[in-house]
Formats: C-alpha cells, structure tokens, sequence
C-alpha cells in the first residue's frame, strides 16, 4: 500500500516530503517507546506513535523508517520537520489514536512485525 | 580511519547526532548496510545513555578493513552493578529520559545484540567506558 493510501485512510494530513508518497509500504509498528522500535529489523515501514519530538526522528532515522504518523494531532515541531526532511521521511499527521489507525491499517492489509 | 566526537550530558536536542554523522560516513565507505545498521543503532542507544546518565562523553569509532570499533567514555555516575544494569527493564532514567521514549532499561541489551562483542568498565562516582566491537563479515 502506498503512503498516500494510508495517509487517506486515516484522516491524515501530510506534513513533509509529499514527493515521496507513492513509496510502497507493506509494514507498521506501533510504539512510544523508541528503544523498542529499535529492534524492529525489518525496514521500509510504517511507525505510529504519540511521542512527537526530535528523538522520535533520530530513532527513525536510525531504522531507516520510511514515514511517522503522528496520532491524536500531536504538535509536530520544525526542528522535527527539517531532520525529516534531510532523510526524506514523510511526517503524517492523523486526528485519530494510535489504536484507531493500527486497526484501519491492519483492516487494509498492513502486516504487524511482531 | 578514525572519528571522535564529544557529547554534553543531558543535551536531548542533539542526542542522536554523532550517530546520524557515523552513519552517513558508513554510507560513504560502501559498509553492508545490515552491518552498518547494527552498529548505527548500537551507536544510537550508547549516545542517548551518555546524554540521560553522564555529565559528558567522547565517542571514537575506528573502522579498518575488517572491523569498527566503537568506545564510548563518559564522566559520570558510574554504573553499580554492572550485571544487573544489563538486565532488561532495570532502568535508573529520569522521567525526563522517558519523555524523549527511552529509558525503558533496554538500551544496553539492544547495544549488546547489535554489537559482536560488547565490553563494559565502570567506577562508581567516575564513569563508565563501553567497548563495542562489529566485525564487517560474519565472524566465527
């Protein structure tokens, strides 16, 4: 599934990288806790969280995350925005909780790693 | 070929930003990007100890043909009981450290399975000095 489709989905609001959004997407983790992301192995996916601040990219820079969405309309800073930018990562932002977009994720074919 | 950095504790805006440079050096070097991950995300979770833990750090990353090497020295605390900081869950993070989505007593077991051998030395009231090694091809 492309991030496009995903960020429709979910009511999201693109923040960055838009040029980026037919990046093919096939799986998604869920987690505040950036040490358990991580472990996370496998590359090329989504990461949901509620925890918006410059660690939530630098962890994601770090596992090669391909997109963040940002639940229940957390306030994505622009220092976050401009370190997304320099590893063309695409910043989501969504109205919705963390539960409520896993499960219209996983609903729409979204594998879980774990 | 030799990189050295220092770090500031309790500096969370920049935690994160020497292994973002060593990262891109690894790109550089043409280093397996599985290997190159190993090290980054051991890298990573070493920094944000220095910031959350210690006073200041010095990072040094010697990579030659066949090998990166990574230590991380701090002045700080310490670390009491080194076995059962090892342990997963056992955490000393201030709520601070939690809010940033660490802290979470995971972060020296993540270096240690990201790493081909991990060394650790402390003393109480001084620091503590963490050795990793990450071999380029698989090593028996």
């Amino acid at each position: 599934m492309t991030i496009k489709e995903i960020a429709e989905i979910i009511d999201g609001k693109v923040i960055c990288c838009e040029e980026k959004l037919s990046t093919y997407v096939e799986y998604a983790f869920s987690s505040d806790l950036m040490s358990d992301v991580l472990t996370v192995e496998k590359e090329n996916l989504v990461l949901i969280t509620g925890l918006a601040n410059l660690q939530t990219i630098r962890t994601s820079e770090m596992s090669d995350i391909t997109c963040i969405i940002f639940a229940r309309d957390k306030k994505i800073g622009e220092e976050m925005v401009s370190l997304a930018k320099e590893n063309n990562m695409i910043l989501v932002e969504s109205p919705h909780s963390v539960f409520h977009i896993s499960g219209e994720l996983y609903k729409a074919g979204i594998k879980s790693i774990y | 070929m030799q990189v050295r950095h220092k770090i500031s504790g309790g500096d969370f805006a920049r935690a994160g930003n020497v292994a973002s440079a060593v990262k891109k050096i690894l790109r550089q070097l043409n280093i397996e990007h599985s290997v190159s991950k190993r090290i980054v995300i051991a890298l990573y979770e070493g920094e944000v100890n220095v910031v959350a833990h210690a006073y200041s750090g010095v990072i040094e990353v010697d990579i030659d043909e066949e090998k990166i090497e990574t230590k991380i020295t701090d002045k700080g605390p310490g670390i009491l009981d080194i076995e059962q900081a090892m342990e997963e869950g056992f955490s000393t993070a201030t709520p601070q450290v939690r809010e940033m989505g660490f802290g979470a007593g995971m972060g020296l077991a993540n270096m240690k399975k990201n790493s081909d051998s991990m060394k650790i030395s402390s003393i109480p009231g001084e620091g503590t000095i963490v050795e990793l090694v990450t071999y380029l091809k698989p090593h028996a």
